[in-house]
């Protein structure tokens, strides 16, 4: 249920990434944010974007991204997506 | 037993179908006011079903009850602090997991609860098969299929939430499902719960224990308080908070806060998996195809330009003729009530208030509602279809380059209806700095109020293209808020943009019910303004454009001009007429200007001179600071006091096109743009930024006001 980002423990995963450098299509899995403090994360856990699950990269402007997450539809400014952390699944 | 009666608490997600279901349930019986304190607005209503009587409180919209926002407070405190008898949870069916998510806390605040899968029809429609029984028995939690706009599933949900709300609560909640949240963790949460019912609280205290242990400071504050509270152990509950959440983090590696959030989407996950299946992965497919073209990173701002204009152009072409109807109306009935006036007491000053105050002042002001309507409606439109949302996404990249991001886009586009509530919408930008610079350069954008002004003159000088004219003027506005914001964020705000995140609805169709709702909502503020202050500050006017009165003897020298010409045999009856609408003309101008109001706008006129206005727009302009509407009232004053009131009786336009040239319209329409904006933005941007931010926005507009006009006016004067 709660897959875990297990990246301390296992090496042979990819590192981490900024989502900004994710392509539309992708499949990626949230890992977490870049000095953003709590606030931030919490945030984004309660919007669902929690450790472990799956982002889809439906569109992409020029800065903001349109994710899905858990059937829901996000818009991510410019900021957000350098923030986010994911790592290609 | 006398009358039963239960009170209902609404709760949902925003875009949820919630105002639907309110308005499906109690009808035209409601009442609009504010939540205590706060600005956020509070919708009762209650209907009778079956003998009882149903008290539905609207709750505002959240998507948790976390205190992230004032309306998650609000939400979460009404439900803890008036304990409703029932809660219900409006769940957008189609849209199951992220909705969900305000039912569990809902749940662990226990309340009896009902949920409500509104839009159950879209859902179906987009491959979703919801087990309703089944998923509410892995619930707890009665549940009723609704569809808002079409009345189905009301009287079902009435039954439950009468059946739920008579049994004893704790029994109701006794059958509830709560999120459980693991071996490692909910050991601690039982500790700290009989702590804290040791110690504090037996009144749910598991919820206060979680509360804690997610370090949510509107929790903290409420237990420190005497009265529900227990201020004096309140260190020592924290401290083994504390303990617990450091626990927490050490063996999952997250924030408690987060664990929490993330097992409660868990708990959900596990419930949907079980209850809904997925007939195809088509929920988003409709709306993926619209997105492609609307959302796309090169056609993205040009649809969004054209469809703003063409929300005007429409505005304009349909709204601009029933305008001239109601100002054809309103002559018509001063014309009518000066005919009626008993003949002895024609010259009557209670006569002149009526006419020339009242009908011509807020006569004026509310023939422009069908215009306000037709915005409005287009507005309601793009909110409702989920279009909005996009706009912001599209804008961001222009928002980006101010220093902004497409969050601030949405108060910005909530400014073309009204300041005010645009300056309270910026509560959502998290960010101080983003926020203080969303609400310095918001009355920039052309509020409902100025629709009047830029009517009027755009109907006056420019009659053909006045789409354009408008648009224009619109235009003018957001340029000079995108450079301003630049300005700010690089002198007074430095540093970088929040991040941010939105949900992003699926595109529907809005249902008629609800655009003529929401546009009514928001005209009919509109119409409120015009009765109560305008009214006020148009008689004010009035009086201080009728006093003090001409001296006999001045008025004897226009009677006896008048004599003459009528005693003149030389010249025609056509050209006595002219003569003596020249005369009456006079007459009025040395009235006003020997009113209040004339000394007023002589002593100020040279203040605006460079602007290019005489001393009767300077009277109308200082007044607008009030409302802006106000400026259009008052020029119809100033060109009727004392004029005899009649059907024929030219419109105020052409008054001002005899009397003005293009250059000096268009140089009123810049500077009412710019300058002071209104009372009411004053009173909110000091509430909500701060006194000395107000007087900074109201400073630096209407300097800029000046200085733009003057350059225009001295400019455009030179060349043409």
């Amino acid at each position: 249920m709660t897959a875990r980002p297990a990246g301390k423990d296992k090496p042979s995963l990819p590192p981490p990434m900024p989502l900004a450098m994710a392509l539309v299509g992708q499949r990626v899995q949230f890992v977490g944010v870049s000095h953003g403090g709590v606030g931030l994360s919490h945030r984004l856990a309660e919007m669902g974007i929690t450790p472990g699950e799956e982002i889809k990269i439906i569109n992409r402007g020029p800065g903001p991204f349109i994710v899905e997450v858990r059937g829901t539809r996000f818009f991510l400014g410019r900021g957000m997506v350098h923030r986010i952390l994911v790592r290609p699944l | 037993m006398e009358e039963k009666k239960l009170v209902v608490a609404l709760a949902g997600n925003p875009n949820s179908g919630k105002t639907t279901i309110f308005n499906a349930i109690t009808g035209a019986r409601q009442h609009v006011g504010n939540y205590p304190g706060v600005t956020v607005e509070k919708k009762e209503g209650y209907t009778t079903y079956k003998g009882v009587r149903i008290e539905v409180v609207d709750l505002p919209g959240t998507y948790s009850l976390t205190a992230y926002s004032i309306e998650e407070v609000i939400a979460r405190n009404f439900i803890i602090d008036n304990s409703p008898d029932v809660v219900v949870d409006i769940i957008d069916a189609s849209n199951l997991e992220r909705n969900l998510y305000l039912a569990t806390q809902i749940i662990e605040l226990g309340v009896p609860l009902v949920l409500a899968f509104n839009m159950s029809d879209l859902a179906k429609s987009r491959g979703f098969k919801i087990d309703t029984e089944k998923l509410s028995g892995l619930l707890g939690v009665p549940i009723v299929e609704t569809v808002g706009h079409k009345g189905e599933g009301i009287d079902k949900l009435l039954d439950t939430i009468i059946a739920v709300g008579q049994e004893a609560s704790t029994s109701v909640v006794a059958r509830q499902h709560r999120p459980n949240y693991g071996s490692e963790i909910e050991p601690h949460i039982r500790e700290l719960t009989e702590q804290i019912e040791r110690l504090c609280t037996k009144d749910r205290a598991r919820w206060f224990a979680i509360k804690l242990l997610e370090n949510d400071n509107e929790t903290i504050k409420r237990l420190g308080k005497p009265d529900g509270g227990c201020p004096e152990h309140l260190q020592e509950i924290l401290a083994h908070a504390n303990r617990i959440r450091e626990h927490i983090e050490g063996i999952t590696g997250d924030a408690a806060e987060i664990v929490f959030a993330e097992r409660r989407y868990g708990f959900i996950s596990g419930a949907c998996t079980e209850a809904v299946t997925r007939t195809a992965e088509s929920r988003h497919e409709m709306s993926d195809r619209i997105d492609k073209v609307l959302t796309n990173r090169y056609l993205g701002l040009p649809i969004f330009a054209i469809l703003m204009y063409l929300m005007f152009q429409m505005t304009f072409t349909l709204g601009s003729p029933l305008v001239d109807q109601l100002d054809t109306l309103k002559d018509i009935l001063a014309g009518a009530i000066s005919d009626l006036w008993p003949a002895h007491m024609q010259e009557s000053t209670l006569k002149s208030l009526v006419i020339d105050g009242i009908i011509e002042g807020v006569g004026t002001v509310l023939s422009f509602v069908p215009l306000i309507m037709l915005l409005f409606l287009a507005i309601a439109f793009l909110e409702d279809s989920g279009y909005m949302a996009r706009a912001a996404f599209v804008i961001d990249r222009l928002m980006h380059k101010i220093g902004l991001h497409g969050k601030s886009f949405i108060p910005m586009l909530i400014g073309f209806g009204c300041t005010v509530p645009a300056v309270m919408a910026t509560r959502t930008i998290e960010s101080r700095r983003d926020r203080l610079t969303t609400i310095l350069v918001l009355p920039l954008m052309s509020c409902s109020a100025r629709v009047p002004i830029y009517t009027l003159i755009i109907g006056a000088f420019f009659p053909t293209h006045q789409g354009f004219w408008f648009f224009l003027m619109y235009l003018i506005g957001i340029l000079i808020a995108i450079i301003f914001a630049k300005v700010f964020r690089v002198s007074l705000f430095k540093g970088e943009s929040a991040p941010f995140v939105m949900e992003l609805p699926p595109y529907r169709l809005p249902t008629a019910r609800g655009l003529l709702i929401h546009m009514w909502e928001r005209t009919w503020m509109f119409i409120k303004k015009a009765g109560t202050i305008i009214f006020m500050i148009v008689i004010i006017l009035w009086a201080l454009a009728t006093w003090p009165k001409l001296p006999a003897r001045q008025k004897g020298i226009f009677e006896q001009q008048r004599s003459q010409v009528r005693a003149d045999k030389r010249i025609t009856p056509k050209q006595i007429n002219e003569r003596l609408a020249e005369i009456a003309a006079k007459e009025h101008e040395a009235e006003l200007e020997y009113s209040a109001i004339g000394r007023i706008g002589k002593f100020i006129a040279p203040v605006f001179k460079p602007c290019g206005f005489d001393w009767k727009i300077s009277t109308a302009i200082i007044p607008s600071f009030a409302a802006k509407e106000v400026f259009v009232g008052q020029m119809g004053i100033i060109y009727s006091v004392g004029e005899e009131a009649s059907e024929e009786s030219e419109p105020l336009r052409e008054k001002l096109q005899k009397n003005y040239s293009p250059l000096v319209g268009f140089s009123i329409m810049l500077f009412l743009l710019v300058s002071l904006p209104c009372v009411a933005t004053f009173a909110v941007t000091a509430r909500e930024a701060g006194l000395c931010w107000a007087i900074f926005q109201v400073t630096y507009l209407t300097i800029l006001a000046w200085i733009l006009t003057t350059i225009v006016y001295q400019v455009g004067s030179r060349l043409i």
